[in-house]
């Protein structure tokens, strides 16, 4: 530790700190544009500058160690001053200059209000500039589907090509030219390929990248920011749901260190325009063939006829990959009381039965935990498509030379290094007996992760691949004290939660049997978009979107999305975890939970509960380890072990990842016209013109 | 300095690789660099393509390089556009003349020599003349300014100048018959104009 003495106040913080991380401790504010905590340290903005006792000019507080202030002649501290006049003029310097190109446009830029050249200039900055002379232009740049360009307000921090090149790894943006005329730009203007790109417009401190669907339809301050969580996939990253009036205008990241940092997928982002189109906002009733609008009473009234006349063991449900808790645990309630016990959540057809154990099914290690992993094996996944901030952790933990991957599967672009072991579960077969190079540095690792992807489980063989990935984790030492390392990696919101609560198959049919011709009589698909019911099942479909569920259903009752009702969701990792309602769902939609309890009551089964409140306190009795909100309950490493027990012969197929398209995995994603877009532009491959 | 930008499409080739000569050179200088650090080979790379490549740098060269040295293309750019030696546009095929306008050389008439540039080759720099064997350029310090007005032509410099003998070298480079390169008024190098003016008993003895 090294003492300092800052503003006239003594501070000892740890050597390595920058001068400007010193400051924050001591509680001064330093201004900067450049110098962002996530990223390598640039140094060129100027901002941060601060008198250095000794130093004939300020010095650059982002760039200056603490480690090299000297101290006096007498061994007095070192003494930094924030606030002597010096530093104010060289504030008010710097900001002339950056104000010198900087466009007099804030009244129609789409960064005013949350802009740090705005907020910075009226703090640190003078009244007046001396420039009387042309400002630059510089022309903007196509950079892809969601950013926007305005590139004369470009103050060349960096932080874009660093964040592109550091945290996306996709080192695409770059600085062309010098002085006054370097400009930002992909090379010849391609689109950009992360699925993290949307964070640019977030981290740029100007509005020189902003959202290009948000483009002028919303200023910062008309908005209602409600923070919840995304279930877009099953990470459940932090986010801030910005409304107007009843619509949904942007989603924005917040931090949460245990899982997203502060950054979020654009599929996470962008998904916003779907949430307004293709709404189902009224019940529909299937009448000759055809869809038509209905009442509630009249919609509910046509379900309670078709179940009343069918046997409890022709009934049966499915839950969708954005089903939250609760209307999965009333709709397993009212299940039960109908005498069936065909549920099921799992829509890719895995055979993962949450009875081997919590461990069995979630990411044990943890997202953070990553951090501490020195060998990682990827089986059967592509994170950067089931989990884009899962990847851009793991790239973080590989950027700092201390993790080894390794892959089999897809061979697919990761965005970081790996040994590439093989395709399918013959050279899984191979690591588990050791003849693999790669069991080597497993073995020799201190904190192993063996990760595991929904698609590897949810194959014919699923059981004996998760089996035989168990057993390497088992052996590899990946069970030890204190360290968990075998990771699931799913990829819907809902799937934990749904085993955490069991709605699963308890010896009835799985989602296979259920959409097989001749099973069921009535199906009730909990927003289960991603499978095909066969004909002659009655399909009650209760969902907020448009999709394949909604085509295929006999009646139809409109749900509540995401961001329109409140409820628990489980991640990857088994953290519970609440989004929050930040609007109303359309027209005569309602929430999934009170929509189950309007029709168990029609049935004539009352649901022992009236409220939210009430239905979570019956979840919580049911579920105990489901009560602190973002709280883990830790599954036990003896599952995992006796889910390597298990054995059984894998198959020979090569693994294949279950999300072939990352931007349209759900249905409101579907919905999207951003999204859409994104996905043309990386399945193409070609750059899309403004025109097109 | 003006934004640098590439060529327009339509002057671009499709493709750049080097000759076997140049690529054993390449390869030679890549391996001056430490494993995993062969990007730095970078300008070493883009100046040798630049001079196969009729002295400018065209897309495919840079593509070709970042494949060659492993590094994101969008570098390469960056490389190629931060530095004004790197020709981004084609040049004149007998010659791109790059004249010197600084100070000691605007002193001594480089204005005059520009204004010819003007005149005889195309009223801007990097604009090809009319039959494409020429271009200009007006640059920084050559380094030269005892021989100022001067010019750099290739790697070669003429010192020296006057319109007259400015006006000559470009028809040397036309007929394809450039002058002796160095002061073109027939001093030996820096020394003084018309012989030596102190020190001109050296090598003789004292009576």
């Amino acid at each position: 530790m090294t003492k300092l003495l800052i503003d006239g106040k003594e501070v000892d913080v740890p050597a390595e700190f920058t001068l400007l991380q010193a400051c924050e401790a001591a509680g001064a504010e330093i201004p900067r544009f450049c110098y962002h905590e996530r990223l390598s340290i640039a140094g060129n903005c100027r901002m941060c500058l601060v008198e250095l006792k000794g130093s004939p000019k300020p010095v650059a507080s982002c760039a200056w160690g603490v480690r090299d202030c000297r101290p006096g002649p007498n061994g007095e501290l070192p003494e930094v001053s924030t606030k002597s006049p010096m530093v104010k003029k060289a504030r008010e310097g710097v900001m002339e200059f950056l104000l010198i190109n900087h466009p007099l446009d804030c009244p129609i830029c789409d960064q005013g209000g949350e802009c740090d050249l705005q907020d910075q200039a009226m703090g640190y900055g003078i009244d007046t500039g001396r420039f009387k002379e042309n400002k630059r232009a510089v022309e903007d740049k196509y950079m892809g589907a969601v950013i926007k360009t305005s590139m004369s307000r470009c103050i060349q921090c960096t932080r874009c090509v660093r964040f592109t090149t550091e945290i996306c790894g996709v080192p695409e943006l770059g600085a062309t030219g010098r002085g006054e005329d370097m400009e930002i730009t992909t090379y010849l203007e391609g689109a950009l390929t992360s699925e993290l790109q949307g964070n640019l417009a977030d981290i740029c401190p100007v509005g020189a990248l902003t959202s290009k669907p948000y483009a002028f339809t919303a200023r910062p301050w008309e908005l209602n920011k409600t923070e919840s969580i995304d279930v877009t996939d099953a990470v459940g990253s932090a986010i801030r749901v910005d409304t107007r009036g009843r619509e949904v205008m942007r989603i924005l990241p917040r931090v949460n260190e245990a899982i997203n940092e502060e950054w979020i997928s654009d599929k996470t982002r962008h998904v916003v325009d779907g949430l307004r189109v293709q709404r189902l906002d009224r019940p529909y009733v299937r009448d000759n063939g055809r869809l038509r609008e209905a009442s509630w009473a009249e919609a509910l009234a046509t379900v309670a006829a078709r179940v009343k006349a069918a046997d409890g063991k022709r009934i049966g449900a499915l839950a969708g990959d954005l089903a939250a808790l609760e209307e999965m645990f009333a709709l397993k309630d009212l299940m039960g009381r109908l005498g069936s016990v065909n549920l099921d959540a799992r829509q890719d057809g895995s055979l993962v039965d949450p009875k081997w154990g919590r461990a069995t099914y979630i990411f044990n290690p943890t997202i953070a935990g990553i951090e501490e992993a020195d060998a990682l094996l990827i089986v059967g996944a592509n994170p950067r498509k089931e989990a884009a901030l899962v990847n851009a952790r793991i790239r973080k933990r590989w950027r700092s030379g201390a993790l080894k991957v390794g892959v089999i599967g897809e061979q697919a672009d990761l965005t970081y290094k790996y040994d590439y072991l093989g395709a399918g579960p013959d050279t899984l077969a191979e690591v588990a007996s050791g003849k693999n190079a790669f069991a080597t540095v497993l073995k020799n690792a201190k904190n192993p992760i063996v990760l595991i992807g929904a698609g590897a489980l949810a194959r014919r063989d699923g059981v004996a691949v998760g089996s035989l990935a168990a057993r390497i984790a088992a052996e590899c030492g990946a069970l030890a004290e204190g360290w968990n390392g075998f990771a699931v990696l799913q990829n819907a919101a809902s799937r934990v939660g749904a085993f955490d609560i069991g709605f699963t198959p308890g010896g009835g049919l799985t989602t296979a049997q259920m959409t097989t011709f001749g099973t069921l009589d009535v199906l009730f698909l909990l927003g289960a978009d991603e499978v095909t019911v066969a004909d002659g099942t009655f399909v009650v479909y209760i969902g907020t979107h448009g999709d394949r569920g909604a085509h295929r259903a006999d009646v139809i009752l409109p749900g509540a999305a995401y961001t329109e009702k409140s409820g628990l969701y489980v991640n990857t990792e088994g953290r519970l975890q609440l989004a929050c309602r930040a609007a109303f769902p359309p027209g005569d939609a309602r929430e999934d939970w009170a929509i189950i309890r309007a029709l168990a009551e029609q049935l004539g089964h009352r649901l022992a509960y009236e409220s939210l409140a009430e239905l979570r306190h019956a979840l919580t009795a049911a579920a105990p380890h489901l009560a602190a909100i973002d709280a883990i309950a830790p599954g036990s490493a003896d599952d995992v072990r006796k889910l390597a027990a298990l054995g059984g012969t894998p198959e020979k197929s090569a693994f294949a990842s279950p999300v072939a398209d990352f931007y349209l995995t759900n249905p409101i994603a579907r919905a999207s016209a951003t999204l859409a877009e994104c996905s043309s532009l990386m399945s193409t491959g070609r750059r899309l013109t403004a025109a097109e | 300095m003006s934004v640098r930008r590439l060529a327009p499409k339509e002057l671009q080739p499709g493709s750049f690789a080097f000759t076997d000569e140049n690529l054993a050179w390449a390869k030679a200088t890549i391996a001056k660099y430490p494993e995993g650090r062969q990007a730095s080979a970078v300008i070493p790379l883009l100046w040798r393509a630049q001079e196969q490549h009729d002295g400018w740098v065209s897309e495919a060269v840079i593509r070709y390089i970042a494949d060659m040295l492993d590094m994101p293309i969008i570098r390469v750019l960056e490389v190629a556009t931060f530095y004004t030696m790197f020709q981004l546009q084609p040049v004149g095929k007998k010659a791109h003349i790059q004249v010197c306008g600084t100070t000691p050389c605007m002193l001594r008439g480089s204005e005059k020599i520009i204004k010819i540039c003007k005149t005889r080759i195309n009223e801007h720099p990097f604009h090809l003349s009319a039959d494409g064997n020429f271009s200009w350029e007006e640059v920084e310090c050559l380094g030269a300014c005892v021989n100022a007005p001067m010019v750099q032509v290739w790697k070669d410099t003429y010192e020296d100048l006057t319109e007259q003998s400015f006006n000559k070298l470009i028809d040397g480079f036309a007929a394809g018959n450039p002058p002796q390169p160095g002061p073109q008024n027939g001093r030996q190098f820096s020394a003084p104009e018309g012989g030596p003016t102190v020190l001109k008993t050296i090598g003789k003895v004292k009576s």
